[in-house]
């Protein structure tokens, strides 16, 4: 999706601004909005990459203005309601109106500790690797209307296979409901000229993680 | 973008009325949630009190110092950090794909994700606000040297910068050059130089003169 939460290389949004002695959460809210996600992450509900797309999918103008646990909360009232998992009637109430469906598993305390170690995404590969380090590839020029990890800025440039990382889950196919789709996954590196022309600074390096359906050979 | 809009812009920023809103719509979420089965309350208690107390950027530090003051661990770490940093128990288990990358004189290692906010939780905690920024998110990758400036690093004009987009699944931890004047210094002396923001890459380890 060519959306707002594509930023690599945009112009116009200022300075960064640390604050220093930044703590981990500035209010209640941030944190029960955190781990009402990763609970609901952990339950089965939905994968991490349709969590992604539930953000990718509110509005630009909500983006830009929502914090980003903000955009965290209204992704999961879309959520819950997109998946038949709660009524928008319901959380208007603040209050369950009807029983919950059935669930895949639940999440006790006692289960935190193993939903604190992300997953693997690591997958048997059905085929071998097209590419090896040191091939040079030309991502390709998709446009997707749906969930994607190939940055816009990166889409139709030339760079190097520097490093094979396994197979892994397609978020591209997940994030549609078309199961995992395991894809080789590559270290791919673009010289910052190849990416931003003559003006680049010329000490630059940039790579992405590409998964094998992005890339063809040059 | 201003401070006094509607929703507010920063997390932190408690005079706006995201803050009660959120309060009041992240409780109904709760609420709604909790009663139709799906969630217990007592879970998410424990897994905030985890996220705040011991899943931090304390952990990368050790790592980090290990890193400096074992060169064997250090090979380890480079090979495979997934398994380098398990070895160290200081983590139940790390995801499958943490990769470590060294900074040397003559290469900086910078880590971004352009399309959301992924970042090696395990080994450094939550991300930080301007992590997840738009101005970070869409400067590192194109004007990293702005962005290191916004940081007040200067690194030389002839040191190469690498950014690694965090696009997939695969999570990255710079590893920082020791700083100079250490030797012979204790792992754990050694952790206290190495700061959050030196294992992202936006900063250096602290001045070891300065915390002797």
């Amino acid at each position: 999706m060519d959306g707002i939460h594509d930023m690599g290389g945009m112009h116009g949004f200022g300075k960064v601004e640390a604050e220093d002695n930044e703590p981990v959460f500035h209010a209640v809210w941030e944190a029960r909005c955190l781990a009402l996600n990763r609970a609901m992450g952990a339950i089965g509900a939905w994968t991490i990459d349709e969590g992604r797309a539930g953000i990718e999918a509110l509005p630009p103008d909500v983006y830009l203005a929502r914090s980003y646990y903000g955009k965290w909360a209204l992704r999961l009232e879309n959520m819950v309601v997109n998946c038949g998992l709660a009524g928008a009637d319901e959380i208007a109430a603040g209050h369950a109106l009807r029983a919950g469906k059935p669930l895949k598993r639940t999440l006790s305390a006692a289960d935190v500790p193993r939903t604190l170690t992300r997953g693997s995404f690591s997958r048997t590969a059905k085929s071998p690797a097209c590419f090896k380090v040191g091939d040079r590839v030309r991502t390709k020029n998709i446009h997707p209307p749906t969930h994607t990890r190939l940055p816009r800025y990166a889409r139709g440039r030339a760079g190097v296979i520097e490093a094979i990382r396994g197979c892994h889950v397609f978020p591209d196919a997940v994030a549609i409901g078309a199961g995992e789709d395991p894809q080789w996954l590559y270290t791919v590196l673009f010289e910052g000229r190849e990416l931003w022309g003559e003006t680049s600074d010329p000490t630059l390096k940039v790579s992405i993680e590409a998964f094998e359906p992005y890339l063809d050979a040059a | 973008m201003a401070h006094d809009d509607d929703h507010g812009d920063h997390d932190h920023d408690e005079h706006g009325s995201e803050l009660s809103e959120m309060q009041l719509r992240v409780r109904a979420l709760e609420t709604v949630l909790a009663e139709k089965g799906y969630i217990d309350p007592a879970a998410l208690d424990v897994m905030i009190e985890a996220y705040e107390t011991r899943i931090g950027p304390h952990n990368g530090a050790r790592v980090v110092a290990k890193a400096w003051a074992d060169p064997a661990f250090k090979r380890a770490l480079i090979e495979d950090a997934t398994k380098a940093v398990q070895s160290l128990g200081l983590i139940n288990r790390v995801g499958d794909h943490l990769i470590a990358v060294e900074n040397t004189p003559k290469l900086h290692n910078m880590i971004v994700c352009t399309l959301c906010s992924c970042y090696p939780w395990e080994v450094l905690g939550l991300p930080p606000v301007w992590y997840k920024s738009a101005p970070y998110r869409s400067r590192a990758v194109n004007d990293p040297r702005g962005v290191l400036a916004d940081f007040g690093l200067n690194l030389p004009a002839d040191t190469q910068i690498r950014v690694w987009d965090s696009t997939a699944e695969t999570r990255f931890i710079v590893l920082p050059m020791r700083p100079a004047g250490t030797d012979g210094w204790a792992e754990e002396r050694l952790a206290a130089l190495v700061t959050r923001d030196c294992m992202i890459g936006t900063g250096l380890p602290k001045d070891p003169a300065g915390t002797a």
